[in-house]
């Protein structure tokens, strides 16, 4: 080997050298989700899924914690997944989809329109869980130029160890444990509790100057219907039947006015508590802010009889493949309820 | 644009990789480019104040420059027929025109850096003597005009006193005032020195590239992973001066002194190294200062291009001034030969340091702090005799121990003066300066409210222990020049481990704002 080659090997050896101990690095430093705060593993799961869901839900934590996909199998033979992450932006829901229909082509999409009332990003956190487990590709550009706050940068999603680096002083025997793979921890995108917490009160209702949404949160909105109808999928609007933060009548009001013109179906839950048969003080884990599975189960129950009668989404429970799949996750789900009914001491 | 910024590593990349693409000729303008935008993200609206200190301080060069040569030629041409006599005359009369070319750059530039900088401490102490009610203005002070107005002015004094060529060349003249590494905090570079290799538009040169990366990564170190670390701590002190007092000034003066260190010294670290990959040579600014075992020895080691500068041109001229002769037969005559010599060099001193803290800051603050070095430096040299006296009767010798503890005394020194470059104010730095000695300031101390957990300590501790083997290695030779010896594999696995620390350990990205450059201020 001459000289030159020589160096030019040296070289690339050792900046791939380099490179390894960096990736490796970045795969010890990042979050694992798999504890604690679990919400940063929702996103990412999705991909591990096979791609024939009859139905997508898009939004934040009153979608992942108020609807049970395997309610929706059991019950209606219907496929679904849930697309949430906490405090998803709707941004991040429009590029959520549209990234969603790069993988497949559900005939449904449920929008959660809480994020409506939310213009910009509030918070880096948030942003990270939304987008980080996101595959790379246009929409995920778009959405991290979308949702950055003033202290972010484009760089730190590119190379999360410039974001995460400073966790070296907090590593636990998890971050080594889950450095390569790391367990489910939703089932098809459902965030499970089975403990319950009765709703209590709420702090006072706040008047406010202004009840109009802000204009981009609109444009985002325009771009998910145009989004949906570009790839042939009902879009149906709901706002799920959380009791808090509280959803203004003024609100409400716009959406139903905006459906209404663009002919799109908007289900306010709250409209139906009482036909779901939601008991606020035995369906919510804390305090009425979010449903727990009892709640999430009858939510999806009673969607799931609109899904089927007035969509005329096909009972697939006689396809032997889904199935089996579906019979590998509703073990893992059962196995889940009855884990946590022994965490929390539930009979 | 911050060093530490991922903007600037995006520029200085492209910066690089088009400067060793284009041609040896448009090297040096695609630098001025470079240099302007730079400049140009800190704020287009500076590129104005920095424009007018390059064109006016070219324009008065070159008029300087033309009449020197004019009058070389004319005594040249006139050598026979000028008398002794005519000829002074002659250069006096020209020197005449010169001195008001000097004047008048020298009025407009100092001006500006007066009105930008000045200006509202000047408002704040008529209102504070007079009473009046004036005004403050609202004037952002540019990027580095204290730096770049100091380079500019010290190559116009070089081109009146004719040891330097007057530029030709406004674009040349414009990188000098604007090369963007040393920008931001210095070194205040002289035309004749760092000229040599800035318009040379130098090939790629892999040693000197390696060389000046290594540099650049030993900087980004010292700021990051030790500098911005300690901040946490410092900024929490000088942050709530009524709470944290007594043992926390301790505290915070030393962890003060050291954060000044890696702070500056990365800054200028990162400078000398960008410039090195550029193929650009640029002055030394240390020369590990607190291994000096005298106040005297500090400030030949720290921030040397300021010192020196001062020493150029405010020292020299003033001391050797006219009316500073009539002052010097004065005091002769009044205090003796003796006391005579040696009160003008003081009161050109007092100057200088005057001038020193001044360029610090529009702050009592800094003008206390410039005296203070004044009054220990003159003290120091007053009591010379004492000392070497009290020395050999003790049998004091120049031992290893003797060293230290002078190293030391002069440590504790510059730490206790730090302290004035912390608060804003001066009651402020002197209430938390004499809490050390109020025994009710003591109590209920805890390392815990600094803000920095254990680990970080730990890394404070390493990383001062790092810096401090390197510069112990580095008084005998400097550590780069004896790894670049070693095999290849040594010399990249250093490097390779240095950057993976400081990707990992340094304090930077989100939740941090600490990453600006402590002199950038001044």
């Amino acid at each position: 080997m001459n000289k030159r080659l020589k160096t030019a090997v040296a070289v690339i050896l050792s900046v791939a050298l380099v490179i390894g101990v960096l990736a490796i690095l970045q795969r010890l430093l990042v979050p694992k989700y798999v504890d604690g705060i679990v919400e940063g593993a929702f996103v990412k799961e999705y991909y591990s899924e096979e791609m024939d869901h009859d139905v997508i839900f898009i939004g934040d934590c009153e979608v992942y914690e108020n609807f049970s996909p395997a309610v929706l199998w059991k019950n209606y033979g219907i496929n679904s997944y849930i697309r949430g992450s906490a405090e998803q932006y709707i941004f991040q829901s429009y590029y959520l989809l549209e990234d969603t229909f790069l993988c497949e082509k559900p005939k449904v999409v449920i929008f959660n329109i809480q994020s409506l009332q939310f213009d910009y990003s509030r918070s880096e956190a948030y942003n990270r869980m939304s987008i980080e487990g996101m595959r790379w590709s246009k929409y995920k550009v778009g959405a991290i130029n979308a949702s950055m706050t003033e202290e972010e940068s484009f760089i730190d999603y590119v190379f999360p160890i410039l974001r995460y680096h400073s966790r070296w002083s907090e590593l636990t025997a998890d971050d080594l444990k889950y450095m390569f793979t790391s367990p489910t921890v939703t089932h098809n995108g459902y965030y499970m509790r089975v403990d319950a917490r009765p709703a209590d009160t709420f702090p006072a209702v706040k008047p406010l100057g202004d009840y109009s949404f802000g204009e981009r949160a609109w444009e985002y909105l325009y771009k998910i219907v145009d989004c949906c109808r570009e790839n042939g999928a009902e879009l149906i609007l709901i706002k799920a039947p959380s009791l808090y933060p509280y959803w203004y009548d003024e609100w409400d009001e716009q959406v139903k006015e905006y459906a209404a013109s663009e002919g799109l179906r908007y289900i306010n839950f709250l409209d139906y508590v009482d036909d779901i048969g939601l008991d606020y003080s035995t369906d919510t884990y804390d305090g009425g802010l979010h449903l727990n599975l009892y709640g999430a189960e009858k939510c999806a129950d009673w969607l799931g009889n609109i899904l089927s009668s007035e969509y005329h989404l096909a009972d697939r429970r006689s396809d032997a493949h889904l199935s089996a799949v579906w019979a590998e996750k509703l073990k893992a789900y059962d196995a889940e309820i009855a884990a946590q009914k022994v965490k929390y001491g539930i009979e | 644009m911050v060093f530490t910024s991922y903007e600037f590593l995006g520029f200085l990349a492209l910066l690089l990789l088009l400067y060793y693409l284009a041609p040896k000729k448009l090297r040096p303008p695609l630098l001025l480019l470079g240099s302007l935008v730079f400049y140009f993200f800190a704020g287009a609206q500076f590129l104005i104040y920095i424009s007018v200190t390059a064109v006016t301080v070219w324009v008065c060069g070159l008029l300087i420059g033309k009449n020197l040569d004019a009058q070389s030629e004319y005594i040249k041409a006139h050598k026979a027929e000028l008398s002794q006599e005519a000829k002074k005359a002659f250069r006096e009369a020209e020197k005449k025109k010169r001195k008001a070319w000097l004047i008048a750059a020298l009025v407009l530039n100092l001006g500006i850096l007066a009105a930008v900088k000045y200006l509202n401490f000047a408002i704040s102490n008529i209102n504070g003597i007079f009473g009046t009610k004036l005004g403050f203005t609202s004037i952002a002070v540019p990027l580095g005009i204290s730096y770049y107005t100091f380079m500019a002015i010290g190559y116009l004094v070089d081109v009146y006193r004719g040891t330097v060529k007057a530029e030709k060349s406004l674009w040349r003249f414009a990188l000098f005032v604007s090369f963007f590494p040393h920008v931001i905090q210095g070194p205040i570079s002289r035309y004749g020195d760092l000229g040599e290799t800035l318009f040379n538009g130098e090939g790629f040169n892999k040693e000197n590239f390696l060389r000046g990366l290594e540099r650049v990564l030993w900087g980004f170190f010292k700021k990051l992973v030790i500098a911005d670390r300690i901040f946490i701590a410092v900024g929490q002190i000088i942050g709530d001066s009524a709470k944290f007092q007594g043992p926390y000034i301790i505290i915070g003066m030393v962890l003060y002194t050291l954060e000044l260190y890696a702070d500056f010294t990365g800054g200028i670290d990162i400078t000398i190294g960008v410039s090195q990959m550029l193929g650009i040579k640029v002055a030394e600014n240390f020369m590990r200062p607190y291994f000096s075992t005298s106040l005297k020895e500090y400030w030949r080691r720290w921030h040397i291009t300021m010192c020196s500068w001062f020493r150029d041109y405010v020292f020299y001229p003033v001391s050797t001034s006219r009316w500073m002769g009539r002052f010097t037969k004065f005091s002769k005559k009044h205090f003796g030969q003796k006391a005579g010599k040696r009160i003008p060099v003081y009161v050109s001193s007092f100057i200088v340091w005057f001038s020193t803290g001044l360029w610090h800051g529009a702050s009592w603050n800094f003008i206390v702090w410039g005296l203070l070095n004044w009054a220990v430096l003159m003290i120091s040299e007053e009591l010379e005799p004492l000392y070497s006296g009290f020395h050999k009767k003790l049998g004091f010798t120049n031992g290893a121990g003797y060293k230290v503890f002078m190293i030391l005394r002069t440590f504790l020194l510059v730490t206790v003066m730090n302290l004035f470059d912390c608060y804003a104010t001066l009651g402020e730095t002197l209430g938390s300066l004499f809490s050390v000695f109020r025994a009710s300031a003591w109590p209920g101390f805890s390392i815990s409210a600094l803000g920095l957990a254990a680990s970080d300590w730990a890394v404070i501790g390493a990383g001062c222990v790092t810096m401090l083997a390197v510069s112990l290695l580095s008084e005998k030779r400097p550590v780069r020049e004896r790894l670049a010896e070693k095999p290849y594999t040594l010399r990249f696995a250093v490097f390779a481990l240095l950057f993976i620390i400081t990707l990992v350990v340094g304090v930077y990205g989100v939740g941090y704002d600490s990453s600006q450059f402590i002199y950038t201020r001044f």
